[in-house]
């Protein structure tokens, strides 16, 4: 199998969520390490639009390179990548990302489902997906591929949850690793 | 919902790529892997085969569920004015610029089910260009196209098409483009009239006229960047001096061999070649 020249060096952190997530991820993003050792993914559930406001939200709250993925951006360390409204993100093993406009995957288009599998696909055991509030139940199928691939598993702690359903929905299925709240999320993601 | 996806590891995806373009002559081996491999094993669960040797098995003796692969493996969701604001530009800049031509001759590739050819097609018709310009729609997908050829599309889609094409500055009542019966519509043949269909594969077709707008939207997204900058090359040579280019919203020419004789609107991806 082509070894892929990400996973060699660097763990891929991808943080998944819907409803409720927004306000999570603020929170987290101040307390990012820096540099950070690692590449960060975030995929978030939104309302299919071309602005790149939410890039914007997310960049007062950080000084890491930050950037909405256009297709084949290459995947760099130290980097945060946002999955763009209204496509799926996914990796290539040569270290590019590559986008993907197919079939809404649980009622969504980005689906957290599709890019926790590519990254458990590309990255194995060097994965950790972490899955944030939210009122449906894309990311467990997601997580289930990760926890397979030797990755770790993460689910926000459902009572600190705003939607505490998605969580609950990976804890109930058994593939999460870690049931974590905020500060402890944090404290993870710093150790890595 | 949860179930267990069939494994197929990446070896096998390429021996599936290789057997595909011996038996049939379909070239995949240059499209985005990641992709591929999503809708290769998602539609082998779909289909329920019990082993990936069945399945290629199937793809290689069965004509008909070949077509069924190349229809599902390529990915054929479109909408009428998608991105609106792009749907605007279009309007207020450049067919008002192409307008000044005698003939005016644009180019769908991957045009898929049609839903961009016919948007064109009203745009060019409220502008009362419709008259003087070819629209020429290809795709490698013989059954994509006799949809498209059809100019029938879901009743459901209409709302959402409706709301999509007033953002992109339309007046008219979009109802007044169709008649609906039974779930379907049907837009009006006139719109249809300034239509080609025909297959064409980007992959190993070759240019077949010159046109003054060329639009390939979430097309490129599907290829590696070798095939990107050979269809973006193709493109080239089928632009006419001062003509357009469109893609995909998160698609680029930025990093492509034929970026430097290109020139980008605004914030829209349309680039003008400047240098023939």
């Amino acid at each position: 199998m082509a070894e892929n020249r990400l996973i060699k060096d660097c763990k891929v952190v991808v943080i998944g969520g819907s409803s409720g997530s927004l306000e999570v991820l603020l929170e987290l993003l101040p307390d990012l390490p820096s540099p950070m050792p690692f590449v960060l993914i975030v995929v978030v559930h939104r309302k299919n639009s071309n602005d790149s406001s939410l890039a914007d939200l997310f960049s007062y709250k950080t000084s890491l390179p930050i950037q909405e993925v256009e297709d084949k951006d290459v995947i760099e360390k130290g980097h945060i990548y946002l999955a763009p409204a209204d496509y799926h993100l996914l990796l290539e093993k040569d270290g590019f990302f590559s986008l993907d406009d197919s079939e809404k995957v649980n009622y969504s288009r980005p689906a957290l489902d599709v890019t926790f599998e590519s990254v458990a696909d590309v990255c194995g055991r060097s994965s950790v997906a972490i899955l944030l509030s939210g009122a449906n139940a894309d990311g467990t199928q997601g997580l289930k591929a990760i926890k397979k691939a030797g990755g770790v598993t993460v689910a926000q702690k459902p009572d600190t949850a705003k939607v505490p359903f998605m969580p609950q929905q990976a804890i109930n299925q058994g593939v999460a690793d870690w049931i974590l709240d905020i500060q402890q999320i944090a404290a993870l993601i710093q150790s890595l | 919902m949860y179930k267990e996806l069939i494994q197929i590891e990446d070896a096998e995806v390429e021996h599936l790529l290789n057997d595909l373009f011996e038996w049939h002559g379909y070239d995949f081996t240059h499209y985005s892997r990641a992709s591929l491999k999503r809708r290769i094993t998602r539609l082998c669960s779909l289909d329920k085969f019990p082993s990936l040797a069945e399945f290629k098995y199937r793809i290689k003796e069965d004509k008909a569920y070949l077509k069924r692969f190349v229809e599902e493996v390529t990915v054929n969701v479109t909408e009428m004015f998608r991105d609106p604001s792009f749907y605007k530009t279009l309007r207020t800049e450049v067919l008002q610029t192409i307008s000044a031509k005698p003939f005016i001759r644009i180019w769908h590739a991957g045009c898929s089910t049609g839903e961009e050819v016919y948007s064109m097609a009203i745009l060019l018709k409220e502008m009362n260009l419709l008259q003087k310009s070819l629209l020429y729609a290809t795709d490698l997908n013989p059954s994509v196209l006799e949809r498209a050829r059809t100019g029938l599309f879901p009743l459901q889609s209409m709302k959402q098409y409706s709301e999509n094409y007033i953002l992109s500055g339309g007046r008219k009542d979009f109802s007044s483009y169709y008649t609906a019966h039974y779930g379907q519509v049907k837009f009006d043949e006139a719109l249809g009239e300034r239509m080609i269909f025909s297959t064409h594969n980007l992959v190993s077709d070759r240019s077949f006229n010159e046109f003054d707008l060329i639009l390939c939207r979430n097309v490129l997204i599907y290829f590696d960047k070798d095939l990107q900058d050979r269809v973006l090359q193709l493109f080239d040579e089928s632009l006419g001096a001062l003509g357009y280019l469109a893609l995909g919203s998160k698609e680029t020419l930025k990093f492509s061999v034929v970026q430097s004789k290109y020139k980008q609107l605004n914030s829209e991806k349309i680039w003008r070649k400047i240098v023939s």
